[in-house]
C-alpha cells in the first residue's frame, strides 16, 4: 500500500457496494450521496397535510381582529363550560333541596336521593378541601393535632347540626367572628415544676396509663384547681368549650408524659379554617357543599 | 498591551464587586458579590506575574488545552448532576430526606433546580462546549479562532454554573423553569455566549476547508438560538442593582408564553440540535463510516431548526392560552416528527457496513443506543402535544418519563460515548483503560433508564386518569393525596434506575481517569497537526 501524504491518518475507506459520496472530506468524514428516504419524505408530506388540514378545522391562524376560528367551531372554554352546565343542570333540582329540608333530615330513610348525593359530593369535596389534614379516609394524624373524624369522640360535638356548625365557621381562625373558640393556659411560670411533673402524673392516671402514685395523688389538687373548670372535675371534658376528655385513650397531641407535659406547658392552639362562603369572604364552599360534608362526616362512624 | 487591558479589566470588577458587595441588599447577593471580587482579585495577581513573559504558542497546532478541560468538568458534573438527581428522586418516595437540620437549603424545592441545571448546563453544556471546540477545530483544520478565548468561554462558563447553583441553594431564582438564575448571573452568561459565538465564528471563518461540516451547522444553530432565547426570555427589570431580585418584564399569559418558547428550544436547541452537531462527528468517527446522506442531513437540518421555533404552546394546552395559539404549537410539533427522525436515521444509518462493530464495540454500542432513545423520545413528544393525549399527560410524571428518556438515553449516552472518545485522543492515548467497564457502564444506564422511563409512565397514566375520574353525579373520585400514595412503589423504582445511572457514570469517570493516568501512550503524535 502507497502512503500518500497528502491523505488524511483516519479518512474513511470505502467498501465494495458502497454508494457515490459528495466528495468531501472533513477530518477523514466522508458523506454518502444517498437520496431521502421514501418513507421519511412522504410521511413529513403527510404531516404537513394533515397540519393545514387541521388548522383548516381548528382555530389556528392569528389574523389582525383575532384568529381564523376553525369550521368545527371548536373551543376549549365551551367544552368545559358545557361540561359544567350538564352536571349543574342535572343537580340543580336536588341542590335546591339539599340547602332547605332540616339536616337530620338527610338520611337514608327520609330522603335516600338527597342522603346520597350529600355522601357522594362530601366525600369529593372532603378530599379536595379536608383531607391535607384529616387525611384522606379521614383518620386524622395521630398526637399531631388533626382529630380522627372516624371514632365517636367529638371535640365540639358530634350531632349533624354541631359538626354542620364546625365546618361552617371553623376553629380559632381569624376570619370568622363566629369561629368555634376557646384558649388553654399556658401553665409554663404559672405553676411549679413539681406542680406539673404532678398533675402530669394525675392525668396518666385518669387516662389509666403508667403512672407514679404518689406524685399522681398530689396532682389531684393541682388538677382541680387549674383544669377542672374547662375539662371538669372528672376530667372528662366540655365540648361547649371544645375541651377534650383526657380519660379515655384517645390524645389529639400525644399521651405521652413528654407530649401531655408540653401541652400543659406551653399550651396547644389548634386551627381550623372557616368554610362556608356565606359565613365571611374566605369561605370556599357553598351551603349545598358544607351540608355534603357534614353529611358525610357524621356517617363516618361517629356521627352522634 | 492586551495584558494591561486583561489588568484593568480584573482591577475594575475587583473593585465594582467590592463596593456591590459593601451595599449587597440581601445576602445572596453580598455572597457572589465577595465570589467575583475573590475571583478578579486573585485573576489579577495571576495575571500580574505573567505579565512581560514571553509566551510561545505554536499557531499550526490544535488548542487542545481548553477541550480537555470541558472533557473533564463534563465527566465531573455528570455525577454531580446525577447524584443530586437520585437523592430527590427519593426525597419524593422519602419526604423524611427532607432533613430538618438541612432547611430551607436541602429540601426538594431547591435542589431540584439544581439537579436540572446540574444536568442540563454543566454536564450537557460543558460536555457541548467538548464537543465544538473539538469538533470545530477537526472539521475546519483551522485552530481556534481568538487566542484564549476559549479559555475565556470554558471558565466563563464554569462561573455561571457555580454562580447558579449557589444562587438556588440560598433561595435565589426567577421561578421560570431552566432559566431560574437571577439577572446579574444571566448578564455574565451574555457575555460568555457572545464571545463563544465569537469564537465559533472566528473559527469557521479561518477554516481550511471549502465547505463547512453539518455538525457545525447544528452547534451553530445551537448558539445562536440559545443566545436569543436566554436574552428574551431574562428580559428582567432589577428591584436594585445591588440586590439579586428581579421583576420579568412579561406577566400573566404572555409570560406564560415567553417561558415556554424559551423552555421548549432550550430542549430544541439546546439538547437536540447541539447534540446533533455531536452524533454528526463522533458517530461516523467511532463506526469509521461515511455519513449516510447529505442531502438527508440538509433538509432535516433546515425542517428541524424552522419547525421547532414554533412548538413551544404545547406546553400551555388547556391554559389561558388561546386556542388558535394552541393547535399552532401542536401541529408544529407534529410536523416536527420526520425532520427529527432524520437526524436519528442519518445516526442508525450511518452504521450500514459497520453493523458487526456493535458486537465489538460498546462505545459504539453507546452512542447506536443514544440515537436509538432520540428516535423514540422525539415521537413520544409530538405524540404527547397532541391536545387529546395532553389532557391525560399534562401535570403528570409521564412528562417526567418522556423528559428523561431523553437525557438520560439520548443527551447522557452520545455525551458518554463522546466522552469515551475523546480521552485517548486528546490525552494520546492508545486505548481506554477498560472495555469491560464500558460494558458495564453501557448495561448499568440501559437498564437504569428503562426502570426510570416505564415506572413513570405507568404512575404519569395512573395519575392522570385519577384526576380526571368523576362519578356519575360529577363529584371527582380521588384527591390530590390519593394520588401521591398511589404512585410510592413507583417513585422507589425510579430511584433505583436513577442509582444504577449514577453508578454506571461514577464507573466512567474512574475508567477515564485511568485511561489518562495508566493508558499506554501512543507512538505516533501527528494527529497533533492539523491536516492539509
Amino acid at each position: 500500500m502507497t502512503e500518500d501524504k497528502n491523505r488524511h491518518p483516519e479518512e474513511q475507506i470505502l467498501q465494495e457496494g458502497d454508494p457515490d459520496t459528495t466528495g468531501h472530506t472533513w477530518d477523514g468524514i466522508k458523506e454518502f450521496n444517498n437520496p431521502l428516504p421514501r418513507w421519511w419524505l412522504w410521511t413529513f408530506y403527510g404531516c404537513i397535510v394533515w397540519g393545514i388540514g387541521y388548522t383548516v378545522l381548528y382555530p389556528a391562524w392569528p389574523l389582525v381582529q383575532g384568529a381564523t376560528p376553525g369550521i368545527l367551531g371548536f373551543s376549549t372554554r365551551t367544552e368545559v363550560a358545557e361540561d359544567i352546565e350538564r352536571f349543574d343542570a342535572m343537580n340543580a333540582d336536588i341542590r335546591q333541596r339539599i340547602t332547605e329540608v332540616d339536616l337530620t333530615e338527610i338520611n337514608a330513610t327520609a330522603n335516600p336521593d338527597l342522603y346520597n348525593y350529600a355522601i357522594q359530593g362530601g366525600a369529593a369535596t372532603f378530599a379536595t378541601w379536608c383531607s391535607q389534614c384529616h387525611g384522606s379516609g379521614a383518620a386524622g394524624v395521630q398526637a399531631s393535632g388533626y382529630p380522627n373524624l372516624l371514632d365517636d369522640d367529638w371535640l365540639w360535638g358530634g350531632t349533624i347540626e354541631e359538626i354542620h356548625y364546625t365546618i361552617s365557621h371553623g376553629i380559632r381562625n381569624e376570619d370568622d367572628p363566629d369561629a368555634r373558640y376557646s384558649e388553654m393556659t399556658a401553665f409554663e411560670g404559672l405553676l411549679s415544676d413539681e406542680e406539673i411533673a404532678q398533675v402530669v402524673q394525675y392525668v396518666r392516671n385518669i387516662s389509666g396509663q403508667e403512672h407514679d402514685a404518689e406524685l399522681a395523688a398530689a396532682g389531684e389538687e393541682v388538677f382541680l384547681y387549674n383544669c377542672a373548670a374547662c375539662h371538669t372535675d372528672e376530667g372528662t371534658g366540655d365540648q361547649f368549650m371544645g375541651a377534650p376528655n383526657l380519660t379515655d385513650a384517645i390524645w389529639l397531641y400525644g399521651g405521652s408524659e413528654e407530649a401531655i407535659e408540653h401541652t400543659v406547658r406551653y399550651s396547644r392552639f389548634g386551627v381550623m379554617p372557616t368554610w362556608s362562603e356565606d359565613a365571611t369572604e374566605a369561605g370556599r364552599l357553598s351551603e349545598a357543599e358544607v351540608r355534603s360534608v357534614a353529611v358525610y362526616v357524621h356517617s363516618l362512624g361517629g356521627g352522634q | 498591551m492586551l495584558d494591561y487591558v486583561k489588568l484593568l479589566i480584573l482591577g475594575l470588577v475587583a473593585v465594582c464587586a467590592a463596593i456591590a458587595a459593601s451595599y449587597a441588599r440581601d445576602m445572596l447577593y453580598m455572597i457572589h458579590a465577595i465570589l467575583v471580587m475573590v475571583t478578579a482579585g486573585g485573576l489579577f495577581l495571576w495575571q500580574l506575574r505573567r505579565t512581560g513573559e514571553p509566551r510561545f504558542v505554536n499557531q499550526n497546532e490544535y488548542m487542545d488545552g481548553p477541550v480537555k478541560a470541558a472533557a473533564i468538568m463534563t465527566a465531573f458534573w455528570a455525577v454531580v448532576g446525577f447524584l443530586v438527581g437520585v437523592f430527590i428522586a427519593f426525597q419524593l418516595a422519602f419526604p423524611q430526606l427532607n432533613f430538618d437540620w438541612a432547611q430551607p437549603y436541602l429540601n426538594f424545592g431547591r435542589l431540584r433546580p439544581l439537579h436540572t441545571s446540574a444536568v442540563i448546563f454543566a454536564f450537557g453544556g460543558t460536555g457541548l462546549l467538548a464537543a465544538s471546540f473539538y469538533v470545530v477545530q477537526r472539521t475546519s483544520a483551522a485552530r481556534m479562532w481568538g487566542g484564549g478565548l476559549a479559555w475565556f468561554v470554558f471558565w466563563g462558563y464554569q462561573f455561571f454554573i457555580v454562580l447558579a447553583a449557589t444562587s438556588y441553594i440560598l433561595g435565589g431564582s426567577q421561578s421560570r423553569e431552566y432559566a431560574e438564575p437571577e439577572w446579574y448571573i444571566d448578564l455574565w452568561l451574555v457575555v460568555v455566549w457572545v464571545a463563544y459565538l465569537l469564537l465559533f465564528v472566528g473559527t469557521l471563518m479561518k477554516r481550511r476547508e471549502p465547505h463547512i461540516y453539518v455538525a457545525n451547522w447544528f452547534f451553530l444553530s445551537f448558539i445562536v438560538t440559545v443566545a436569543m432565547l436566554h436574552v428574551v426570555n431574562n428580559l428582567a427589570v432589577p428591584v436594585s442593582i445591588f440586590g439579586s431580585r428581579s421583576v420579568s418584564l412579561f406577566s400573566g399569559v404572555q409570560d406564560a408564553m415567553t417561558q415556554w418558547w424559551y423552555g421548549h428550544n432550550a430542549v430544541g436547541f439546546f439538547l437536540t440540535a447541539g447534540f446533533l452537531g455531536m452524533m454528526y462527528y463522533f458517530i461516523p468517527k467511532q463506526a469509521e463510516r461515511p455519513v449516510y446522506s447529505y442531502k438527508l442531513s440538509i433538509i432535516h437540518f433546515w425542517a428541524l431548526i424552522f419547525l421547532y421555533i414554533w412548538a413551544g404552546p404545547h406546553h400551555l394546552h388547556y391554559t389561558a392560552l388561546p386556542d388558535w395559539a394552541s393547535t399552532l404549537g401542536m401541529v408544529f410539533s407534529i410536523v416536527l416528527w420526520m425532520p427529527s427522525w432524520g437526524g436519528m436515521i442519518n445516526g442508525l444509518m450511518t452504521l450500514s457496513g459497520a453493523w458487526d462493530k456493535l458486537r465489538t464495540d460498546p462505545v459504539l454500542r453507546m452512542m447506536v443506543t443514544s440515537v436509538a432513545f432520540y428516535g423514540m423520545s422525539t415521537f413520544e413528544g409530538p405524540m404527547m402535544s397532541i391536545r387529546a393525549v395532553n389532557s391525560l399527560s399534562h401535570y403528570t410524571d409521564w412528562t417526567i418519563g418522556h423528559v428523561h428518556s431523553g437525557a438520560l438515553g439520548w443527551n447522557g449516552m452520545i455525551t458518554f460515548g463522546m466522552l469515551y472518545y475523546l480521552f485517548p485522543k486528546l490525552w494520546n492515548r492508545q486505548a481506554l483503560y477498560s472495555l469491560r467497564m464500558v460494558s458495564w457502564h453501557y448495561w448499568l444506564a440501559t437498564i437504569g433508564i428503562v426502570l426510570y422511563a416505564a415506572s413513570m409512565w405507568v404512575t404519569g397514566i395512573m395519575e392522570g386518569l385519577m384526576w380526571r375520574e368523576v362519578d356519575a353525579q360529577g363529584f371527582l373520585v380521588n384527591s390530590f393525596a390519593d394520588t401521591v400514595d398511589a404512585k410510592f412503589p413507583m417513585y422507589v423504582v425510579r430511584g433505583l434506575g436513577g442509582v444504577m445511572y449514577l453508578t454506571g457514570a461514577i464507573i466512567m469517570a474512574y475508567n477515564l481517569w485511568m485511561t489518562v493516568r495508566k493508558g499506554v501512550a501512543k507512538q505516533d503524535t501527528t494527529v497533533a497537526a492539523p491536516a492539509e
